[in-house]
């Protein structure tokens, strides 16, 4: 994972990062932590507590987390980034989870990957700016026939090629037009 | 304190019931390659695969590091099963390490060149396809030259860092080929919490963490 990109998602994530949202994420956090104990081994339910009431693990929190169990913040973020559940990044409205399981993989898996990266600009792990998607990537969902798959919004897709990819993505803009017109009118 | 006798490589040695096998022999002057044993350290890693050696009455090579010495026990360090282990181990570490032994300060002091010298196999894997990290080197801190794509996972600096510091500021992050060692959300060590001991520098097998101006501070490294 490269350390610049990190700090280029926290920028994105801008104008809903404000000193009100992080003063409620960290009353959230202490509430949290407060119905554990400062044992180590409550580091796991403490982290999935805390991504399940604020979508994701900040900065923040991970260090409110340290301080609580008396553990370096580095033991925290080396648990966060060991586990595929959690995230570091606020989640978008649509999750896009991108498959590389074996016969993905043997499919082009990677150039799906690929072709989701360029379309959004951003990488794995990572949120657009506007918050409408994040990508991720999986190791197999369990339909290895409809390979290369890419699981939208929970809804596996099949034979994914960087068309589709595409495809997919103008569905979104469509859905988001229409959304757009009714409240206009 | 109980004492057991053994005997490595033809050696009679006595030692303290219960001590860890890879400790007895290089107290006694025998080497085995090792990268990731460290002494206080309560539970070996185990990681780097290494320290392959033949127990007499073991039908496979064991790692040292995780044996405890026993009454009687016949060690063989030398065995060709537990060599060609750890040559394997050896070759895996240096097929994703950026090997540049002509430009690396280390060269001279590697424990990677003694390593290599000891298992009798060259640096650059023949077999193995090279596949490097790429990872950015962090040269943000006064006195450190992190280059993470020449680390070898051995987390001694992480554990000289704790105890040093108490809480550490290095640590293990990401996982599988991303593993690394790193510090809280891959922060460049600069804007870390280090206290500037650079202890970390002296405990590092590798050309990893170097000093930043290395010809006033000597590059050692215990072996």
């Amino acid at each position: 994972m490269n350390p610049k990109a990190k700090t280029v998602t926290q920028n994105n994530t801008g104008e809903e990062v404000s000193a009100e949202k992080e003063a409620r994420d960290r009353q959230e956090t202490l509430k949290i932590l407060k119905s554990f104990g400062r044992k180590r081994e409550n580091l796991i339910p403490i982290l999935q507590k805390v991504q399940a009431r604020l979508g994701y693990l900040p900065r923040e929190a991970m260090m409110e987390i340290a301080t609580h169990l008396g553990i370096p913040e580095i033991d925290v973020y080396g648990v966060v980034t060991f586990y595929n559940q959690f995230r570091l990044n606020p989640p978008g409205k649509h999750s896009i989870r991108v498959c590389l399981g074996t016969a993905c993989h043997m499919k082009g898996g990677y150039i799906t990957l690929d072709a989701w990266k360029r379309r959004l600009d951003i990488n794995q792990g990572e949120t657009t700016p506007d918050r409408e998607f994040d990508l991720d990537t999986v190791a197999c969902v369990g339909c290895c026939t409809m390979a290369p798959v890419t699981v939208v919004d929970n809804q596996p897709e099949g034979k994914v090629e960087p068309t589709k990819v595409d495809g997919i993505l103008l569905a979104f803009e469509l859905e988001r037009g229409a959304e757009g017109q009714k409240t206009v009118r | 304190m109980r004492t057991v006798s053994l005997t490595i490589d033809g050696q009679q040695i006595t030692a303290r019931e219960g001590d860890n096998l890879l400790w007895v022999a290089l107290d006694n002057g025998i080497y085995i390659p090792n990268l990731c044993a460290i002494r206080d350290k309560s539970e070996p890693m185990a990681s780097c695969r290494l320290c392959f050696v033949e127990v007499e009455g073991k039908e496979q090579p064991v790692t040292a590091c995780t044996e405890t010495v026993t009454e009687g026990m016949i060690v063989n360090t030398r065995g060709t099963r537990a060599l060609s282990l750890a040559r394997r181990s050896f070759e895996l570490l240096m097929a994703s390490h950026s090997l540049d032994c002509a430009h690396c300060p280390k060269s001279g002091s590697c424990e990677l060149q003694h390593i290599a010298r000891y298992l009798g196999t060259r640096l650059k894997s023949k077999q193995l396809r090279e596949l490097r990290r790429d990872l950015p080197i962090d040269d943000s801190h006064p006195q450190i030259i992190y280059d993470p794509n020449k680390c070898v996972l051995c987390g001694r600096c992480i554990w000289t860092c704790r105890e040093h510091l108490g809480v550490g500021v290095l640590g293990f992050a990401h996982r599988g080929f991303q593993r690394m060692v790193t510090t809280f959300e891959d922060e460049p060590l600069a804007i870390s919490k280090c206290d500037r001991c650079v202890e970390c520098i002296g405990v590092c097998p590798t050309g990893a963490l170097l000093p930043r101006n290395e010809t006033k501070t000597r590059v050692t490294s215990e072996s």
